[in-house]
């Protein structure tokens, strides 16, 4: 299971420059800057706190850097927000759903709110419980389904309108090892036409999504490259290597 | 207006879809209807909506924000606040459809309150125009503390607290004409500043509508007010963003 790398041969679909983000005295992003081109699954992955959620968060519009930022497609975050959207599926972190609302009704709702009508609503409706084998659950309310369905359920919902770059927030967190591997292998398959960031602190999932990796701690990067090239730099182990940079600076 | 159409079509059915509809239609219902037609209502011999029109700005104090304290606090305690925002969806987009949803809602419940007006229409000859009146106004008159509701919603994640500030604030705008209140203004503030607080309460500008006088200061003062918090809450919660 890999993905090829592209990065130095699509244009970035993700530019960020300089995101810093302070809450009260606490630097939460420290001057991050990274881009992604198509193709790219970028595992951003750190300590719990290092910043990674605020980062995406701010990259999905949710929150305003306090300094720097970013353009995806093309737009810029603040100032072309609505156009950042279009852009973006965002799955948050504990993949938060209208609980009463069944799947389809809710996927429906993302469908309208995305502006897709006519006969493509159907057909995006369909591409989308295909692609994340949501047939069996189509009627049956999201407070009712098992995690993994519900994190399946976000992810439909993140690839309604086929927006061009992904953020996915800890998409396996909480799962069983099944459910693992089939979110994984989803997130493969949608590889090819997009830009994907995925946050995690698995370094399992690491090598077996991301063709590129990049290590936050305490706001800031602290590396940036392959899998292959950490397990390197380990000493032939990733979880050394992780050590060795979120550690090194205590 | 096509996202907030989608987003109050959305809402109506998490109405239904939870018992939080029916509770609500129930404990409204029932207590509109007791409340009305208990004593004065038949001794009067007067076949008018007059005492279920007094009723109203009470009964609303505490169903409306029953209704309006989650229209925020539930999105942000859950999280899905940050799903909506992360859609290309406009704050204020957001704001107009959920407020809107909440009072269609209490519209329809103001109109499963028919068998009230088909009792007096029963009973005697009532002016069904003034009735008709009645009804514009106490549609504007939930419109208000819905959006005092909705904006104590969005400054809270939690539902009890933001309950029981719009509980607050509605009774500070349903109570600000009463003369007790004012008796206490007098003491201290201006006439013209007395005047201003009189204004603000909803049941000055009810008063005349339910007596069939539709009078464009009261309609417009309902339009400003609904408007203001409204906006209010859209600042609240973009604020939140720039947070």
């Amino acid at each position: 299971m890999y993905v090829a790398i592209h990065y130095g041969r699509e244009p970035s679909v993700i530019n960020v420059k300089k995101l810093k983000k302070r809450f009260g005295p606490i630097t939460a992003v420290d001057g991050v800057s990274f881009s992604a081109a198509k193709g790219d699954v970028l595992g951003f992955i750190g300590p719990n706190g290092a910043g990674k959620t605020t980062t995406m968060r701010m990259i999905a519009c949710l929150t305003r850097p306090d300094e720097g930022t970013a353009e995806i497609n093309g737009f810029d975050i603040w100032n072309d927000s609505l156009n950042v959207r279009r852009s973006i599926g965002y799955l948050p972190e504990n993949t938060p759903l209208y609980g009463e609302m069944t799947t389809l009704s809710f996927l429906r709702f993302i469908v309208d709110i995305r502006g897709i009508a006519g006969g493509d609503k159907e057909r995006e409706l369909e591409r989308v419980i295909d692609i994340c084998s949501l047939g069996e659950v189509v009627h049956q309310s999201i407070e009712t389904l098992s995690k993994g369905y519900r994190k399946r359920v976000g992810l439909a919902q993140t690839l309604i309108g086929d927006p061009a770059v992904l953020i996915l927030d800890e998409p396996t967190d909480g799962l069983d090892p099944n459910q693992k591997r089939d979110i994984r292998s989803l997130i493969v398959n949608m590889a090819q036409d997009k830009s994907i960031i995925v946050s995690t602190h698995i370094l399992e999932e690491i090598e077996a999504i991301c063709n590129r990796a990049i290590v936050i701690n305490r706001g800031r990067i602290a590396a940036d490259a392959t899998p292959e090239e950490f397990r390197k730099q380990g000493g032939g182990r990733i979880d050394e290597f992780f050590e060795t940079v979120t550690r090194g600076s205590e | 207006m096509r996202t907030s159409l989608v987003i109050m079509k959305r809402e109506l059915q998490g109405y239904f879809s939870t018992p939080l509809a029916y509770v609500f239609l129930f404990v409204f219902l029932f207590f509109a209807n007791f409340l009305t037609f208990r004593s004065p209502f038949f001794e009067a011999r007067q076949a008018d909506l007059r005492i279920f029109f007094d009723v109203l700005p009470v009964l609303f104090i505490f169903l409306v924000p029953a209704i309006g304290m989650r229209l925020w606090a539930e999105e942000r305690k859950s999280g899905t606040i940050e799903m909506l925002f992360s859609l290309p969806v406009r704050v204020g987009e957001a704001v107009l459809g959920k407020f809107l949803a909440a009072w269609v809602f209490i519209g329809a419940s103001l109109l499963l309150t028919f068998p009230m007006i088909v009792t007096v229409n029963y009973l005697g000859s009532p002016d069904n125009g003034v009735i008709a009146a009645g009804y514009l106004g106490a549609f504007f008159l939930s419109g208000c503390y819905l959006a005092v509701s909705m904006f104590c919603s969005s400054i809270s994640s939690s539902q009890v607290v933001s309950f029981i500030l719009s509980v607050m604030a509605c009774t500070v705008f349903v109570f600000a004409d009463y003369p007790s209140v004012l008796v206490v203004l007098q003491k201290f503030a201006s006439p013209g500043m007395i005047e201003a607080v009189e204004n603000m309460s909803f049941v000055v500008h009810f008063e005349s509508i339910r007596r069939g006088v539709i009078e464009f200061t009261d309609i417009t003062f309902y339009v400003f007010f609904i408007a203001g918090w409204i906006s209010a809450a859209c600042v609240v919660l973009h604020g939140r963003r720039e947070a």
